[in-house]
């Protein structure tokens, strides 16, 4: 049997839309994670404090305010400052298609926007831990 | 030594967490012994760490009066690590661990580690790594521990084989007071805590437990009982002064030296028992469908095959 997956999900910023949040949560923990839910309010240091403390295999981050570009690449340089660029960072929320390809370049392995189902982005976070072991 | 313990004692923080991890897996792996090699390299390094226990019914307010204590004993300059335990689905395993964002403003402080842990079947209100991660936490330099339990009804009493302090949360209005008198929850507290003081019927919480404790009159340590608001820290300063006095009861008297003894006792037992299933489930493991067929063509019975396990052991 492998280790049980750990996914932190955090909310950036001033940002208080946590419905998606809240819905990803819950479908990760019905797929056996252990998810650990931030709250609103964020700071990348804390995000990224957050994950080192808790063994996380993955960082999923929920954005809907537009800021999507300071908060990725923040979390992402922070982890890389910690030596744990071998944290998944991944995301959804409001984030305009044009802007994924960026995302990726800076070091997101993927995101989810709204009206993808939540298996998609299970098979894709099981898969993302799986190769990364 | 292995790196990682070293890790551990320089309390770097990946390492701790890495080891946490290890501990709370370690039933899913093929041997334990990585974790037990692990536990026997750092244990002479523990036992600096005063371990504080916060148990209580749930939404009590045991994640707000930890953040407020955190916040209590950063003041004094000591060094904090949190253990948060939330249940786990009993349908997916799964969990969401949500204790911590009541203490997300010392997160990023280096002084403070705060993990979180899913409790994973386990049904005594804690994790079963959970004391090996007090143990890591400890090792690694904290000062002081505080543990938060699942939130509990009556008979989730593992805590008090892990905590030097605990402290059991009641709040007015669930019917805490009639509760408490016939739970086993009474007699592990060291402490009291009525939370939500500012609502009504505190007092009478705090009557009632009192007017219960006076029954045991001759009790080595009578439970203090502290009326508190997590909400704005109001009496944390009281509680933080009932916690130390309880530390100086345990230290100083025979007594409390006496219930470290019964500690250390259980502590030992546990392990016994753990590693004993581990082994016998493994003896029998080893050549199960055999046996179970010479069972069904009468050569063997169930209590000859265990006297044979028990004999390898
Ligand atoms: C509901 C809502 C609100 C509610 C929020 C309630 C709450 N507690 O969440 C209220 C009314 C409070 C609100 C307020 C505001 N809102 Co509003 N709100 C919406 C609305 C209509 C729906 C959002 C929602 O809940 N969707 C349902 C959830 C389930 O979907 P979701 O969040 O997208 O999540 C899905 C995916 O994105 C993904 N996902 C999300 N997070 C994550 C994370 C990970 C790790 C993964 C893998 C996937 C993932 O999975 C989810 C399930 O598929 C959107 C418009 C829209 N259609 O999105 C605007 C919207 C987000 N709001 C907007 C704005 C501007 C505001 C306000 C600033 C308005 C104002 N001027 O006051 C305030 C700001 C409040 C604040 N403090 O942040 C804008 C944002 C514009 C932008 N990005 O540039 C939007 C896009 C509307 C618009 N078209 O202008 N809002
Ligand atoms: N009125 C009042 N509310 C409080 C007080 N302390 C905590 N609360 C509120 O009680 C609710 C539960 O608080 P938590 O700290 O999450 O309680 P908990 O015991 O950790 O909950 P679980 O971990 O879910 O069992 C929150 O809404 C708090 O804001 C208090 O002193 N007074
Ligand atoms: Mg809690």
């Amino acid at each position: 049997m492998t280790d049980k997956i750990r996914v932190v999900i955090a909310k950036p910023g001033l940002d208080g839309h946590d419905r998606g949040a809240k819905v990803i949560a819950r479908a990760l923990r019905d797929a056996g994670m252990e998810v650990i839910y931030t709250g609103l309010r964020q700071t990348p240091e804390q995000i990224v404090a957050t994950a080192l403390q808790e063994d996380a295999d993955a960082v999923g981050i929920s954005i809907l305010s537009g800021a999507h570009h300071f908060y990725f690449e923040k979390v992402i340089s922070l982890l890389k400052e910690k030596g744990a660029e071998d944290i998944i960072v991944f995301g959804g929320g409001v984030i305009p298609d044009e802007d994924v390809p960026d995302l990726i370049a800076m070091g997101a392995g993927a995101v989810f926007g709204p009206g993808t189902s939540t298996g998609t982005t299970i098979d894709w976070l099981k898969k993302a831990v799986a190769k990364d072991e | 030594m292995s790196v990682l313990s070293s890790k551990i004692l320089n309390g770097d923080v990946r390492g701790i967490a890495r080891a946490i991890s290890i501990m709370e897996n370690k039933t899913n792996r093929t041997g334990v012994s990585e974790a037990e090699e692990l536990m026997k390299e750092i244990y002479p390094h523990t036992g600096n760490a005063w371990i504080i226990g916060i148990t209580g019914s749930p939404g009590s307010g045991k994640s707000t009066l930890t953040d407020k204590l955190i916040e209590q004993f950063r003041t004094e300059g000591k060094k904090v690590g949190v253990i948060a335990v939330d249940p786990s689905s009993p349908f997916s395993g799964g969990a969401i661990l949500a204790d911590r964002i009541r203490m997300q403003r010392h997160s990023d402080d280096p002084e403070v580690y705060i993990r979180s842990l899913g409790a994973r079947g386990a049904l005594g209100g804690v994790s079963n790594g959970t004391r090996e991660t007090s143990l890591i936490l400890d090792a690694s330099g904290k000062d002081i521990i505080i543990i938060e339990t699942v939130g509990v009804g009556q008979s989730e009493i593992d805590i008090m084989r892990i905590a030097d302090t605990v402290c059991v949360v009641l709040v007015p209005g669930l019917g805490d007071e009639i509760q408490i008198m016939k739970a086993g929850i009474m007699e592990i507290a060291d402490v009291f805590v009525v939370n939500k003081a500012d609502r009504d019927g505190a007092d009478k919480v705090a009557r009632e437990t009192r007017a219960m404790l006076d029954l045991l009159k001759n009790k080595d340590w009578i439970p203090p009982v502290v009326l508190t608001i997590a909400e704005d820290g109001s009496g944390l300063p009281e509680l933080v002064s009932k916690i130390d006095s309880h530390k100086k009861f345990m230290h100083d008297t025979e007594a409390g030296i006496e219930r470290i003894e019964r500690r250390l006792n259980s502590e030992v037992e546990n392990l016994l028992l753990s590693r004993l299933v581990v082994r016998a489930w493994q003896l029998w493991g080893e050549n199960k469908s055999n046996r179970i067929k010479d069972m069904l063509e009468l050569k063997t019975n169930p209590y000859a095959i265990v006297d044979e396990i028990i004999k390898n052991i």
